[in-house]
């Protein structure tokens, strides 16, 4: 068998708060395989976004292993969790967070400046990549000047530029109506299944965990359930908001 | 990637073009006013060397009275007790290149419908030797017109212009408080004195016609001044030295007496003088710095405001695969950017400032290259030095830090 996209090991997380530690992460363990579709669920605090950020490199855990592709993130240093972010990791987040002020072409082909690509180059795959999640058209658009849904298509075309391996998501749904979470989660299924992408998103709403095919629980920073979507128990695929 | 940064860090400014201006604004106003200041400091600094350069090298004066007497100072009305023997006996002493005594007055000169008021000083050919002053047309009187006294001149140019204007003035003859006095040539432009006078408003007769003829003198032969060139740097000292002991033995000045006459050397206080100018010169250029300092400042305030305000920004560029010099390079473009464009409009005003100055006030500036340039490599300095804080705190944020701040 392949060797896993994630493997973590006994991860800690504690946040140094006025009123103390407040452990968030109590030992969690699992590992992602290649093309694999995986949806994290929880209550709210339990800890979902503190693991997606130890997992996107924007954060480190406090102890434990975290080895990508079978590298251990905690033997690298700054200059080289950024490139991992730039070129492993596809990250989407709940708020989309474009930049205002570029268009949408500049804002997709950010991810390639930091990769030292021509300006031409940099627009092309740019136009492409709005092309694929179906915004061919926008690309001289604002933010501002598009929908919510249109601004998260933008924001996964920003984050698989790179052609990353692995997708990750936070709520990329949670600020989206029903219609429109579909045809995103639409957008995430297609590209796990035509192009391989391992995928691991959050979020609170059973139908879209539905598209993914393994299941996580987090409670109180614990994992209480991780297996197939199929076999989880309704408790496990309750509503979380 | 540096064509990609320009045009990030160009956005962000225009995205804040007002706040960019105030911060230019800054730039502008320091590096404009050290371009003045150190242009009119040059140009007052030029101005001193051309007087010192016009007055002649190597010179002593002696006045008539003692300067100092018990630290006080005499004044220069006090009785003349120096000769036209004096001044012919000084040349006789070694290493003493030229003398010249001077009776100086002041008189009316007329010529057809114009006149004109100057200062006459009576003296001899040598004067001209001593001053190192050509003529610029005809010829210097000679000690034949010393001898007898003759009625005859020579013009400063100011003089020449005013009395004849584009007329060549040599043969013509001018009256001097109504007697008439034959032109026998025009003195070469001097320009400006160290004390500011118009050094060519001046007319030159023979030392014996002044005394004589011109304004008399109570007692007979003395002049007020004597002007005397040693022949080189070198030999000042000795010469000092030997004019002193030599007017006090032809005075028959007592030893342990007070001289009844002052030695001034005329070369050390103009270097005095220059070096006055230098000093001054700096003092502008510093104070004006100050500006460039605050402009400096105003920029790593503007800097720190716009890390906090892009912390999201950030965050999301880091994110996607920013590294921290990344975000290091695109703050400290930003502030280099700023300083450098204020500084091309400060130059740009600072020069123009310069020769409205020259235009407004008459004062003599210069912009040299060397200025322009140290105001480009400071502004560089100072965006470097004072967006490097600002643009290393934005590096040194953590991702999710960026990210999170609201
Ligand atoms: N930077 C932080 N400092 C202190 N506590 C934090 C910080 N981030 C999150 N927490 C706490 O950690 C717990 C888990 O947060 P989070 O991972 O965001 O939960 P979820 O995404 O599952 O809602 C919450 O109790 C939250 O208050
Ligand atoms: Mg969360």
């Amino acid at each position: 068998m392949a060797d896993p996209v994630i493997r973590i090991e006994k991860l800690f997380k504690e946040y140094v708060t006025e009123a103390g530690t407040v452990p968030v992460l109590r030992s969690v363990e699992f590992n992602v395989m290649p093309g694999e579709f995986v949806a994290i669920m929880g209550a709210s605090g339990s800890g979902k976004s503190t693991l997606m950020n130890i997992l996107g490199c924007l954060d480190i855990a406090t102890e434990g292993n975290y080895l990508l592709n079978g590298r251990d993130i905690n033997h690298m240093d700054r200059d080289e969790l950024a490139l991992l972010r730039n070129r492993v990791i596809g990250f989407v987040f709940q708020g989309f967070n474009l930049l205002p002020r570029a268009n949408l072409a500049d804002n997709v082909a950010l991810p390639l400046i930091y990769r030292g690509i021509s300006r031409t180059e940099r627009l092309e795959q740019a136009n492409q990549m709005l092309e694929k999640v179906g915004l061919g058209k926008y690309g001289q658009s604002r933010p501002n000047q598009i929908s919510g849904g249109q601004q998260q298509r933008v924001a996964i075309a920003r984050a698989l530029v790179n052609q990353p391996k692995l997708l990750l998501a936070d709520e990329p749904t949670g600020n989206l109506d029903t219609k429109t979470s579909k045809e995103i989660m639409a957008l995430f299924t297609e590209l796990n299944q035509r192009e391989g992408i391992t995928i691991v998103l959050i979020t609170h709403e059973p139908d879209i965990a539905a598209y993914a095919n393994r299941l996580i629980r987090l409670a109180d920073g614990r994992i209480v359930y991780d297996g197939p979507i199929a076999h989880a128990d309704a408790e496990h695929l309750e509503s979380t908001s | 990637m540096i064509t990609a940064m320009l045009s990030e860090a160009w956005m962000a400014m225009w995205a804040n073009r007002l706040r960019t201006i105030l911060t230019m604004l800054g730039m502008v106003i320091g590096v404009g006013a050290v371009i003045l200041m150190l242009a009119v400091g040059q140009g007052a600094q030029q101005q001193v060397q051309a007087s010192i350069a016009s007055m002649g090298s190597n010179l002593f004066i002696i006045l008539s009275g003692s300067t100092t007497s018990g630290g006080v100072r005499m004044g220069g009305g006090a009785t003349p007790t120096l000769t036209v023997t004096d001044a012919q006996s000084l040349e006789e002493l070694p290493s003493v290149a030229a003398v010249a005594p001077s009776s100086p007055g002041v008189a009316q000169l007329v010529y057809g419908p114009n006149n004109w008021s100057t200062q006459i000083i009576g003296t001899t050919p040598s004067y001209l030797q001593v001053r190192d002053w050509p003529l610029s047309a005809g010829s210097v009187f000679t000690d034949s017109d010393i001898r007898s006294a003759t009625r005859v001149a020579l013009l400063g140019q100011t003089v020449a212009q005013n009395l004849f204007g584009d007329e060549s003035p040599i043969d013509k003859t001018i009256r001097i408080k109504n007697s008439p006095y034959l032109v026998l040539g025009v003195l070469a432009g001097k320009g400006q004195s160290l004390d500011g006078r118009d050094q060519d408003d001046t007319v030159l007769v023979p030392v014996t016609t002044a005394q004589n003829k011109l304004f008399g003198t109570q007692f007979a032969g003395t002049v007020r001044f004597i002007m005397a060139q040693a022949d080189s740097a070198d030999a000042m000292p000795r010469v000092e030295k030997s004019i002193n002991e030599l007017l006090r033995q032809r005075h028959r000045i007592r030893d342990g007496a007070d001289s009844d006459f002052s030695i001034r050397n005329l070369t050390a206080m103009a270097n005095t003088a220059a070096e006055t100018a230098k000093v001054m010169s700096l003092m502008l250029g510093a104070i004006a710095s100050i500006s460039l300092l605050v402009g400096g400042i105003g920029i790593m305030n503007i800097m720190l405001v716009s890390v906090t305000e892009r912390t999201r920004e950030i965050g999301i560029r880091m994110a996607i695969g920013a590294r921290g010099k990344d975000i290091l390079l695109q703050f400290l473009l930003e502030a280099i950017i700023i300083s450098v464009i204020g500084c091309l409009i400060g130059v740009l005003l600072g020069v123009g400032g310069a020769y409205g100055v020259q235009a407004a006030a008459g004062m003599a500036v210069e912009v040299t290259v060397n200025s322009i340039v140290t105001a480009f490599a400071v502004a560089a300095a100072v965006g470097i030095f004072f967006g490097w804080y600002p643009a290393r705190k934005a590096s040194m944020l953590r991702p999710i830090d960026a990210l999170r701040f609201q």
